[in-house]
């Protein structure tokens, strides 16, 4: 019974696994495309040619400057995977960090981390990014600063709770026993058993910063213009809704996809990673 | 046959009752792109404030037609000394403020000297400031004896900034407004609407068919389309979406009228930041501005080109937009001349409005072309009038002048271009003291060339004034001299 059910999950993971991989892998050669290539530059304004339906020239079309869509969505999707490299990146690395630390010093010191943690964890992203672009300027920098910090307390309290559970067992007590500091069993023992968890929550984290940079390029304090992010096409877009829709369209699609695309692969890797699936393969074999 | 029998009662039913409803329908919901800040015109520079009270809550001595003709209406006639410093005015009698006051020639001593005074925050201070004295020793007429000849009185005084108040209630004018017009004001839903209701104590009030007014606020021209498509609001005047003008003018239910105003469209300059004190350098920024492009990319070809402050529709324009062509390479080598280290790093601070935000990319476009790097900083009103137009906190802006003839605004040093020159106030004195119209015309020449000359902003183009609105929808005015909406004149056909 155990093992058809396990059967059935795996079958099901597989194109999970395999659809989001797929959304991704092509959402990152965009992006890596972009860097050396795009139909046209994507700030090229040509306002004879503005509002084009999508043609051989223009396999999108072009936008109420006259830009080129696919160019400026191209790059939009090396902006979204900056953004949310960095701001995941930033936010795993100070989150696990502290993580880890509050869990190995255990007492007053977790206490006041995890309370420290709730605390910036109370404030929704979106309003302490407004808050930072608006004391220290709009721009990408800061909207990245503002989902990094968001990301801190999410991957603190993750590893927390989880490298608690797993100090507790057997072999950390003897390699305790054994004499090895809290540093080293961090990073040797606890570290290894939480990664697959952690990277399952960077991929949901890195779906919410793309849609985090899309909400605040929208409202105005992510990316600037004339530079191209999808939050900024689609507010953009905004004022032709009634004369070309398509504006909308593609930027919000190409998020959708995306988002849609890592939260699959989460998904999947999730799957891939249980360690009672693994158990159950074990057993099988 | 019961049944047929009560179709036709309910059919019957039906048509009584929107009969009823198509006769009686008194009110008008009408759009705007901006709120007031407030509601005192006399004291606050935001055209969004006249829009709404001008000729509806207050009225001036005279009223600005849309055809820019000069009629009474505080005042039943004036005369003109012939030296053209002292003009007279016959005031209606029996006239009253909204709140029961009489309305006398002491109110209109009172208001102008307000808005002369220390304090005052008037736009048009300068001009009541020419004003020597106000002898209202007579309640039905008022002298006004100005300093030098002031041929342009009868216009000053049908702005908005001269409208009439009365001293007892002056102070609260911006959140409760009483004046002499034919609505009083109802209610203010911040961020969404202002409601005005007719007053059955005006003089006129007979004549008035629309008793409630409601002004919407939205901003977002996608949603003022949908607002007009859906019938939440009957009228848009100065509407935002010149791109969806096609829709509605094959739309049967809707009328669309494409008029002038006096939206003197600029790239405003900070001419003491350097290096745009330089003349050099402000030429090269207009020979590097292609205007047809941001008129066809920002207002979808709508719009006139101009050359200096003043717009086709104004008397003693002159044509100066051959003065600077578009022309990127000698744009270069003005930069060049002027020993400009390139790349000219600037920042171009754009306000809400379509031709800004979208013209203010094209101009980025443009000016990247002949070596400077425009940075767009988009910016909300309330931050543009406290950065740009305040504390001259900026480089480089885009922003339309609705104000008439108000070229005058360059004789000020203060003013946000930061202009500071003796041969053009000294011209715009001479202006102020034109005798006649053919003198006027002649300073009023002079004093285009001189800013063009200068160049001391970058003159882009006449604002159009586009109006969707209900096809059964009157009176309406096709061209904005002054940015009003008259309720008095409108009615359901």
């Amino acid at each position: 019974m155990m093992r058809q059910a396990a059967m059935l999950r795996r079958r099901r993971t597989a194109p999970n696994l395999a659809i989001g991989t797929g959304l991704v892998a092509s959402w990152l050669a965009v992006a890596m495309l972009a860097l050396f290539w795009t139909p046209y530059p994507p700030a090229a304004i040509d306002v004879p040619h503005r509002l084009l339906r999508p043609s051989w020239a223009h396999w999108f079309g072009t936008d109420a400057l006259g830009r080129d869509i696919l160019s400026r969505l191209m790059v939009g999707a090396g902006v979204s995977l900056k953004v949310g490299v960095i701001a995941v990146g930033i936010g795993a690395v100070l989150g696990v960090a502290l993580g880890l630390f509050a869990a190995s010093m255990k007492g007053r010191t977790e206490d006041g981390i995890m309370q420290f943690c709730d605390f910036t964890f109370a404030f929704p992203a979106l309003l302490s990014a407004i808050m930072l672009t608006a004391t220290y300027g709009a721009g990408i920098e800061n909207a990245i600063l503002a989902i990094a910090i968001f990301n801190v307390p999410v991957f603190a309290k993750l590893t927390r709770a989880m490298a608690n559970s797993v100090m507790a067992r057997e072999f950390v007590q003897s390699a305790r026993a054994a004499g090895r500091g809290p540093a080293g069993i961090a990073w040797y023992h606890v570290m290894p058993n939480i990664l697959a968890a952690l990277l399952v929550q960077a991929t949901i984290q890195f779906s919410i910063a793309i849609l985090a940079e899309a909400a605040l390029s929208y409202l105005g304090f992510g990316t600037q213009p004339p530079e191209a992010s999808w939050g900024l096409m689609l507010s953009e877009a905004q004022d032709f809704l009634f004369v070309a829709p398509r504006l909308a369209v593609y930027p919000g699609l190409a998020i959708a996809l995306s988002v849609l695309g890592l939260s699959m692969l989460g998904d999947g890797l999730r799957d891939a990673l249980d360690p009672r699936l693994q158990k159950i393969a074990f057993q099988r074999a | 046959m019961r049944h047929a029998f009560y179709l036709a009662f309910v059919l019957g039913a039906t048509a009584l009752i929107s009969g009823a409803q198509a006769a009686t329908k008194d009110s008008v919901t009408i759009g705007m792109a901006l709120e007031p800040p407030g509601l005192d015109p006399t004291m606050g520079a935001a055209a969004a404030i006249g829009e709404v009270t001008h000729y509806n809550i207050f009225e001036g001595l005279t009223k600005i037609g849309e055809d820019f003709s000069i009629s009474p209406l505080l005042a039943r006639s004036w005369t003109f000394s012939k030296d053209l410093k002292t003009l007279t005015f016959q005031l209606q009698q029996g006239v009253k403020f909204q709140d029961g006051q009489p309305f006398t020639s002491a109110d209109v001593k009172y208001s102008f000297e307000r808005d002369a005074a220390k304090a005052s925050t008037n736009k048009d201070k300068a001009f009541f400031a020419s004003i020597q004295s106000i002898d209202a020793s007579n309640p039905q007429v008022v002298v006004l004896q100005f300093k030098a000849p002031s041929f342009q009185a009868l216009y000053h005084l049908g702005m908005n900034t001269a409208v009439i108040v009365d001293a007892k209630s002056a102070a609260n004018e911006a959140t409760h407004p009483v004046g002499t017009g034919p609505y009083t004001f109802g209610t203010w839903t911040k961020g969404a609407s202002i409601t005005l209701n007719k007053w059955d104590g005006y003089r006129d009030a007979a004549h008035i068919a629309i008793r409630h007014a409601t002004f919407r606020f939205m901003s977002d021209p996608s949603a003022e389309v949908a607002a007009l498509l859906a019938g939440d609001i009957d009228a848009f005047p100065r509407f935002q979406g010149a791109e969806n003008i096609a829709q509605f003018q094959k739309d049967p239910r809707f009328q669309v009228t494409v008029g002038g105003t006096e939206g003197k469209t600029i790239i405003a300059i900070n001419n003491k930041q350097k290096p745009l004190d330089n003349l050099k350098v402000r030429q090269a920024i207009a020979y590097a501005i292609d205007r047809k492009a941001i008129i066809d990319g920002a207002m979808n070809g709508f719009g006139t080109p101009i050359g200096s402050h003043l717009t086709p529709n104004d008397p003693g324009y002159i044509d100066l937009t051959g003065q600077y062509p578009y022309d990127p390479a000698k744009s270069k080598a003005l930069l060049k001349a002027a020993g400009v280290k390139l790349p000219l790093n600037l920042t171009l601070t754009l306000p809400p409005p379509v031709y800004a935000r979208q013209g203010g990319q094209i101009i980025a476009a443009e000016l990247a072309k002949v070596g400077i790097n425009a940075k767009i900083v988009n910016v909300e009103w309330a931050q543009w009038l406290s950065g740009v137009y305040k504390n001259k906190n900026y480089d480089l802006t885009v922003i339309s002048h609705v104000e008439p003839l108000d070229i005058g605004i360059y004789a000020n040093p203060d003013y946000y271009f930061q202009y500071d020159n003796k041969d053009f106030q000294t011209i715009i004195s001479k202006l102020n003291a034109a005798p006649d119209l053919a003198s006027f015309k002649k300073y009023m020449g002079e004093a285009q060339h001189k800013l063009a000359d200068d160049c001391v902003n970058v003159y882009l183009f006449q604002l159009a004034q586009i109006t969707v609105a209900n096809a059964k929808l009157q009176g309406l005015w096709k061209n904005g001299p002054i940015f009003v909406n008259d309720l008095s004149a409108m009615s359901w056909k």
